[in-house]
């Protein structure tokens, strides 16, 4: 599964987080994030969201996060959504719940 | 983090069930602080047609992270006329959610539809067959004439729901106090139900502004035989609660049964007569031991039992 | 030196110089300066033996020029017009713009009206401020180091006190009052903005040398019952607007429809019914957040189940309660400001409704003020740690934006004290192992109430044996904190630098804590 455009998931609403992806080319994952929490959660959330990147194989893209709150799970759960929209796969088919997905 | 939790109890309490969408993060953290007995985390209705992956990926991870302790959490899944409901079977199933509420049942095909699936499901993500429960959702006029079949279509369902919406609009009709217009349906599908074996649940009640309407109708699902209600604000779970609690004169009653039972069965007597002179034998034992068990839950049980 | 709630108080900020050259100490726990004698401190005031048949100024830049302020004067100013307040952008402007410079602004609070002021920090004109509250981008400029002198931040009690004492001495008093006439008897009713008490103004107009009252109404001479009197008062302004009246007094907030908000306002209200002073003839103080407001709500049936009034309530005022007394279930309400349209209405119109000063409010230097006699509190805060502390200055990103206002007042004076506030907040743990900033300390707080449990601070047995004895459920805190980390993840500890950018005064004038500069984010 390869990000084939950009992809983004989640809102701006307290408690939620919104993250998209866009794909490069450079190898790199490029990470801009900004956090209501971010002097306290900074670091989780940066953690977070590269360990799920990972379990995706994302290796190059463009990575914009802003969160409000958002706990681990949301967090993941916004990732692995803007990654698939990203992929421009089935809404519907099958995801890889518990592998990647986890 | 993975939580996995106990195996779903079939006939446990379901006075309350609270819908939640599953989509909205600050929800569904901590549905379970207001008490309802389970909570439903709805993919359906209030879920945007462009949304219904975003809301899969929030089930999975809450499904796996938060603990909901005691409270049954049950996933809303799309109809089986969307292309929506596959995927949300699996996601259910991989997250380990307690039961599956099928919306929009018409048949009793539709019930071993979803089974199969479900078992289809189990086996993929090596969770035991038969782990997850599911319940029906009759939202039409052909829903509620294939009740009894829908009540006995699977060994994983606890119950059936009325969905009062789609019912009035298919039937033409609109709420009315008394509830006249859902007669016909609520007394069917308790019937159903109770036939069948299984349980019933009420539809909810929507204008939260209105707390003497909404009583109203508690009473009545109480009287006609319900053993719960579906709920959109956790501002009703109390009050279902408390309309539902036996009366302390019920609960001694109960009580003297249980006892009385459990006594005589010690020495093999099955018929016996408590001390008000009234015959019992083991048919009023489940339902003395209901009374105890609902006492309990609503935290008005001081005895022993 | 670590004080009586385990805080580090630098010598940095014991060598902060108060006005009457008393010597700041750390906190030492509740109760300590009891029975000690203070001298007050008066002002030098002028005499107006020969009669003057009016003290109005034209404009307020001739009251500035006509009360000689100059270089490292202090002026202050009352919070009465909330959200709405002109009268400290338009002092500061007149003040600045005459070239005056180090200025001390001794306010009773200050808000997101006065963005302006922080630009007057930056530029090193106003290089001390001594306020309850401080948010918006006042804040912003003083937790990142740009007050010359640290900020020094005081319960509205506290305030009151540290003016009598001396520690604070106000040069210039400016009163902005929504009617006065022209030797200043001064009213909060009657005019285009009004904002119902003065309260906090009156120690001002008592204190400070020279007594400035701005109003947008003048009334005939004697504006009478006044709130400020004019034998107090040197000069009268009249200006086009004292502020936005939209914004003094906004329309009574809607009860909350919050679940989370009801569950926990219902909890405190049962936690409030189990007490022993809970019985007829009580007193009670509630705030005006959704949470705190709601328990006006929720008391009112479990006072009827129990058959008994409510004999007083005090502080901040709000429609709610006015409506419980018209129901005829508080005997009085003694007002200390007035939080939307509802309350001003009513103490325009009710004779059970008084206006009292901030002193008789909350002062615990006095003789005895309302909140030393006050049954229940019902109090917000930003965050509680396990020791029972509280914070309401600093948010999560370590940045001033909140007021201790009369929390630490009522805290320690009511018999109890319960803070209602969620266990998190997005992903903020509301009950933590050690507040941001302590702002109440925690030997003043005895019960908690989350959404998610109710914790008894361990040194009131008598209130757990109460809610024992009632079967309400309680938990340790720390069980609390726990359960908030698992949700939310143990936060990460704030980064600061060296430099005090705040001290955090105990109502007795001793240091409760300090905040640091912020030190931006890095990863």
């Amino acid at each position: 599964m390869e990000l084939k455009a950009a992809g983004t998931a989640g809102t701006l609403e307290s408690s939620d987080v919104m993250v998209t992806l866009e794909p490069t080319n450079d190898g790199k994952i490029d990470l801009t994030l900004e956090s209501s929490v971010i002097n306290q959660y900074g670091r989780q959330i940066k953690a977070t969201v590269l360990e799920s990147l990972e379990r995706l194989g994302v290796k190059s893209a463009k990575v914009i996060v802003n969160d409000h709150g958002a706990l681990d799970c949301t967090i993941k759960a916004r990732v692995e959504c803007a990654f698939y929209r990203g992929c421009q796969c089935d809404m519907d088919g099958k995801f890889d719940w518990g592998g990647v997905i986890r | 983090m993975s939580l996995p939790r106990p195996k779903p109890e079939k006939f446990r309490l379901r006075r309350t069930m609270m819908f939640m969408n599953a989509q909205k993060p600050g929800l569904i953290k901590d549905a379970y602080i207001y008490g309802a007995d389970s909570i439903m985390l709805d993919l359906e209705d209030a879920v945007a047609e462009n949304q219904k992956d975003s809301a899969r990926f929030s089930l999975y991870h809450a499904l796996k992270t938060i603990d909901y302790g005691d409270t049954e959490v049950i996933v809303r899944i799309n109809g089986l006329d969307t292309p929506h409901w596959k995927e949300d079977i699996r996601v259910c199933v991989a997250g380990g959610c307690d039961g599956i509420r099928i919306a929009k049942t018409e048949s009793a095909q539709d019930v071993i539809t979803v089974d199969q699936a479900v078992t289809e499901a189990e086996k993929e993500f090596g969770v035991e067959v038969g782990r997850t429960l599911l319940m029906a959702a009759l939202e039409s006029p052909k829903g509620v004439l294939n009740a009894y079949e829908i009540c006995k279509a699977s060994p994983r369902l606890f119950g059936v729901a009325l969905s009062g919406g789609d019912y009035r609009k298919c039937m033409q009709v609109k709420v009315i106090p008394g509830g006249i217009e859902m007669l016909f349906a609520r007394g069917l599908m308790l019937n159903a139900a109770r036939a069948a074996g299984i349980q019933c649940f009420d539809t909810v009640f929507t204008n939260l502004n209105d707390d003497e309407g909404f009583r109203a109708e508690v009473k009545q699902n109480v009287e006609m035989g319900f053993d719960g209600k579906s709920l959109i604000n956790p501002k009703q779970i109390p009050i279902v609660h408390e309309m539902l609690a036996p009366s302390q004169k019920e609960i001694a009653e109960a009580e003297k049964i249980v006892r009385a039972y459990r006594e005589h069965a010690s020495e093999g007597v099955g018929v016996f007569t408590l001390d008000n002179g009234k015959m019992i034998d083991i048919a009023f034992v489940p339902g003395a031991e209901r009374v105890i068990k609902l006492a309990k839950a609503s935290g008005i049980y001081e005895g022993d039992l | 030196m670590k004080n009586a709630v385990g805080r580090e108080i630098p010598a940095e900020a014991l060598a902060v110089e108060l006005k009457n050259g008393r010597k700041y100490e750390p906190y030492q726990g509740k109760g300590y300066r009891d029975g000690k004698y203070i001298k007050k401190a008066g002002p030098t005031t002028k005499i107006y033996e020969n009669p003057q048949e009016s003290k109005i100024l034209p404009s307020i830049r001739d009251a500035v020029i006509a009360c000689g302020i100059k270089d490292g004067m202090t002026v202050s100013f009352h919070h009465h017009f909330r959200n709405g307040d002109y009268i400290v952008n338009m002092v500061m402007k007149e003040i600045v713009d005459l070239g005056i410079k180090d200025i001390t602004i001794a306010a009773s609070s200050l808000g997101d009206a006065h963005d302006p002021i922080a630009e007057y920090i930056e530029k090193g004109i106003v290089t001390g401020i001594q306020t309850s509250g401080i948010r918006g981008k006042m804040g912003d400029v003083v937790s990142h180091g740009k007050l010359k002198t640290p900020a020094i931040l005081r319960s509205h009690g506290g305030r009151v006190r540290a003016i009598e004492e001396g520690d604070v001495h106000i040069d210039v008093a400016f009163i902005g009052a929504p009617t006065s006439d022209e030797y200043g008897n001064a009213r909060a009713l009657g005019g285009k903005g009004d904002c119902g008490v003065l309260s906090y103004a009156v120690p001002d107009s008592e204190y400070a040398d020279k007594v400035v009252v701005i109003t947008d109404t003048l009334v005939p001479y004697p504006n009478f019952p006044p709130s400020i009197h004019g034998v107090n008062v040197d000069y009268v302004v009249k200006v086009d607007e004292i502020g936005n009246p939209k914004k003094i007094a906004s329309a009574a907030a809607r009860m909350t429809q919050n679940p989370r908000d009801l569950m926990m306002a219902e909890n405190t209200a049962k936690v409030i019914a189990a007490c022993p002073w809970f019985k007829d003839g009580f007193s009670f103080q509630t705030g005006a957040g959704g949470p705190s407001l709601a328990v006006n709500r929720f008391l009112e049936p479990l006072m009827d189940a129990k058959g008994i009034k409510m004999a007083w309530a005090i502080g901040g005022i709000t429609a709610a309660i006015c409506e419980l007394q018209r129901k005829g279930k508080v005997g009085k309400i003694i007002d200390v400001q007035d939080f939307d349209t509802g309350a001003i209405e009513d103490i325009r119109t009710n004779p059970n409704h008084f206006e009292m000063t901030a002193s008789e409010y909350a002062n615990p230097a006095n003789k005895g003020a309302f909140v030393n006699k006050l049954d229940f509190v019902v109090l917000a805060a930003l965050e509680v740690d396990t020791d029972f502390n509280v914070n309401v200055i600093t948010g999560s990103d370590g940045v001033l934006r909140g007021a201790p206002g009369g929390h630490p007042d009522t805290a320690e004076g009511a018999k109890c004290c319960v803070i209602v506030t969620p266990l998190t907040r997005g992903r903020m743990a509301t009950i933590c192992e050690h507040v941001v900033t302590v702002t109440t300390p925690g030997d003043c707080v005895d019960v908690v109430v989350t959404d998610y449990g109710t914790a008894v601070n361990p040194r009131r047995k008598d209130i757990i044996e109460a809610l024992d004895a009632a079967g309400i459920k309680h938990v340790p805190i720390k069980q609390l904190q726990e359960k908030a980390y698992s949700l939310v993840g143990k936060p990460d500890d704030l980064q600061f630098k060296d430099k005090v950018v705040a001290i955090l005064e105990a109502r007795d004038g001793t240091i409760l804590d300090v905040v640091k500069e912020i030190k931006p984010f890095e990863f």
